[in-house]
């Protein structure tokens, strides 16, 4: 009875069908076919976009740094493989929107040809400075979706005396299962990648969670990690959205994070698996993130699996190599199904946060036909963040958007949980998306509206000085031409 | 003889209240309403003249004096409405407004003959030129009033709609169905 108080409770949440069998049973596919050309966006991470350093037609090796990173929070990119740069120009970004970014285009030669690369023989002798600047200049960002540039996250950790670090290997969201088969793989180098970050971060302990429906992999994270009593891995309940990192911390540690602040207030920061994963690979051998394991599933996949593809692989390449049913294909989604964006087509490219990669067919979708909110509050009782969605969407359907962020639209997650529960089929997160959208709209109009008074203040300012100096000028010449007069006028008188 | 005093007490109560209320009046003179500033600021004082009135200050007079919607500034849009409705306390009907297209200026390089007359003109100094150089638009600073389109003697400015990229790229408001079934 004691422990039902003591223990931390689960806010909200659901529990989607997975899906996850059919991938996590079956080894990583390493062979994936070197694609002819990969498109390489400059900005695959949160924070400002890398510039570029190389030029068009110049010969590269893999591993070789294509853009480096600009600005406090940034990230470079690296050559996927070996070979020529095609083009530096705008093509269709993996977005919702495919509107065009700035990518790099690569022309491989087939050999695949590594760099030099630096590796160190004791990277527990390296400064943990040195750890966070080798992780930044991998290009290392995290791997869980959120792709918030890893060193930051790790300087952040020792300036602000971080003392649990949290591994993330809930993987949540249904049909992936990527992290789940890293973990059953290579969780000998996972767990280097943690001790590697705790060095970094100068953090006494780690704990690694993983959700209970992946028993495969918590036993071989937990015999890999036995070595290390500074390690320690834990099984957490299977519920969406385990892995958000309020839900996570909250469960695991029993802390709860303020509205508005960031986890490092309560102690605690979250790196994903993947990412230790590339932070091993980065330290230890020197090799910068240019490829990832993706979940690739659905209904229209005739083989699907968990792949190794080069980073700026074409979505279609990669549907290709899995035997997709473009006919039966209804939806494409990067990402999770819950929180993942829908693309309008595959000729877009993988990037360092497509976690999975799913060809849907029309019977696993949603039916889409909206009926009358019934408040039924099923929305209420699985949101995670402990909002009430079905009144926030009253507010932004009539444009009050003041209203819906009083009530915490800003504390709203997109996790879908409310939009995936409702016997309505009412499309809550959307109206949640669209109102974040048009508040930072707002705001933006705010700031112009403000710089415009300052322009047109100081053009006002501008032209009285201007028009002031030419009174000035004027009286002056009036005054001269007086002078003159009179000066003419008493020769005149004298002679 | 309290007649007498009545009156002599009240002739001075009063010219004594009268002559403070005149120093008063006169020393503690309220230049304009503050209610009719503060709107007068929530506009954008680029004195278009959408409105009807024949600028700012006096659409913030009109709006002050009740004689004007909460929409009546077509650019400020809905954003602005809410604004004015909420300091005025009004109800609002945000159905009727449009939200003002964005545009901005842009100079067509092959037509521009350097004239400087658009600079000249421009509110937010967004447009930088010398005399016979090409001028070019700073589109952060360009609010779309159009008086540079206005003196152009080669119609080289024109306005174009505001490009959407990623970073201005924002979700749509999710349609209601055709059956027009109310949400609640």
């Amino acid at each position: 009875m004691l422990s039902f108080f003591t223990k931390a409770r689960i806010r909200g949440g659901v529990h989607a069908e997975e899906h996850k069998a059919i991938t996590a049973t079956q080894a990583i596919v390493t062979g994936f076919p070197l694609p002819k050309t990969l498109y390489i966006p400059l900005q695959q991470h949160v924070g400002k976009p890398a510039e570029p350093l190389i030029r068009v037609g110049e010969q590269v090796l893999k591993g070789q740094l294509l853009a480096y990173s600009q600005g406090l929070i940034s990230a470079p990119v690296h050559a996927p493989s070996s070979g020529v740069i095609l083009d530096v120009n705008d093509y269709p970004a993996p977005h919702p929107s495919a509107l065009p970014i700035r990518m790099i285009v690569l022309e491989t030669d087939g050999k695949d040809q590594w760099l030099e690369l630096p590796a160190v023989a004791d990277p527990f002798q390296l400064a943990p400075e040195d750890i966070s600047l080798r992780v930044g200049a991998a290009g290392i960002v995290g791997l869980g979706g959120a792709t918030f540039p890893t060193a930051v996250k790790l300087n952040m950790g020792r300036e602000n005396h971080i003392d649990t670090l949290i591994i993330n290997g809930a993987e949540c969201e249904p049909y992936l299962s990527c992290d789940d088969r890293l973990m059953q793989e290579r969780s000998d180098q996972i767990i280097d990648g943690v001790r590697l970050m705790l060095h970094g971060m100068e953090t006494g302990q780690a704990i690694v969670a993983i959700e209970d429906n992946k028993p495969q992999a918590f036993n071989a994270m937990l015999a890999s990690a036995q070595a290390y009593p500074k390690i320690t891995v834990i099984q957490i309940p299977t519920r969406y959205p385990m892995g958000w990192d309020r839900q996570l911390i909250g469960y695991v540690t029993g802390r709860e994070v303020p509205v508005g602040s960031r986890s490092s207030e309560v102690g605690v920061t979250i790196h994903n698996v993947g990412t230790a994963y590339a932070t091993h690979k980065a330290i230890r051998y020197g090799q910068p993130l240019v490829s990832r394991v993706l979940t690739v599933s659905g209904g229209a996949v005739g083989r699907p699996m968990n792949v190794e593809v080069p980073l700026g692989t074409l979505i279609s390449e990669v549907f290709d190599f899995c035997g997709v049913d473009a006919r039966q294909t209804a939806r494409i989604i990067m990402g999770g199904p819950m929180m993942g964006d829908a693309l309008p087509h595959t000729g877009l490219p993988t990037v360092k946060a497509t976690s999975g990669l799913l060809a849907l067919t029309a019977s696993e979708l949603k039916d889409t036909d909206e009926q009358p909110c019934i408040r039924c509050a099923s929305c209420v009782s699985v949101c995670p963040a402990g909002l009430r969605p079905l009144d926030m969407a009253n507010n932004i359907r009539v444009n009050q958007l003041d209203a819906a962020v009083d009530i915490g639209l800003k504390d709203c997650i997109s996790c879908g949980c409310c939009s995936y529960i409702c016997p309505s089929n009412i499309p809550l997160v959307q109206y949640f998306k669209y109102a974040s959208g048009e508040v930072a709209a707002r705001q933006q109009a705010q700031h112009k509206s403000e710089q415009t008074k300052r322009l047109m203040e100081a053009r006002n300012t501008r032209l009285e000085r201007i028009a002031e100096k030419q009174r000035e000028e004027e009286q002056a010449r009036i005054a001269a031409k007086l002078e003159r007069e009179r000066l003419k006028a008493e020769q005149e008188a004298s002679v | 003889m309290y007649v007498l005093y009545a009156i002599v007490s009240l002739t001075l109560l009063g010219l004594v209240l009268g002559l403070a209320l005149g120093i008063a009046g006169k020393y503690l003179k309220v230049e304009s309403s503050p209610l009719v500033d503060e709107l007068e600021a929530m506009l954008p004082g680029s004195q278009c003249g959408q409105c009807g009135f024949l600028g700012c200050r006096p659409a913030a007079e009109a709006l002050a004096e009740g004689n004007a919607p909460a929409t009546i500034c077509p650019p400020g849009g809905s954003t602005l409405a809410e604004q004015i409705a909420a300091l005025l306390g009004l109800d609002l009907d945000l159905s009727a407004v449009k939200e003002p297209e964005l545009l901005v200026a842009r100079v067509s390089e092959a037509t521009c003959t350097g004239c400087t007359r658009c600079f000249k003109v421009c509110p937010t100094d967004a447009i930088v030129g010398a005399p016979k150089q090409i001028h070019a638009v700073v589109a952060d600073a360009c609010i779309g009033c159009k008086k540079c389109v206005e003196v152009c003697p080669t119609e080289c400015l024109q306005m174009h709609p505001i490009e959407i990229t990623l970073r201005n790229w924002r979700w749509a408001k999710p349609t209601i169905n055709p059956a027009g079934n109310a949400l609640c």
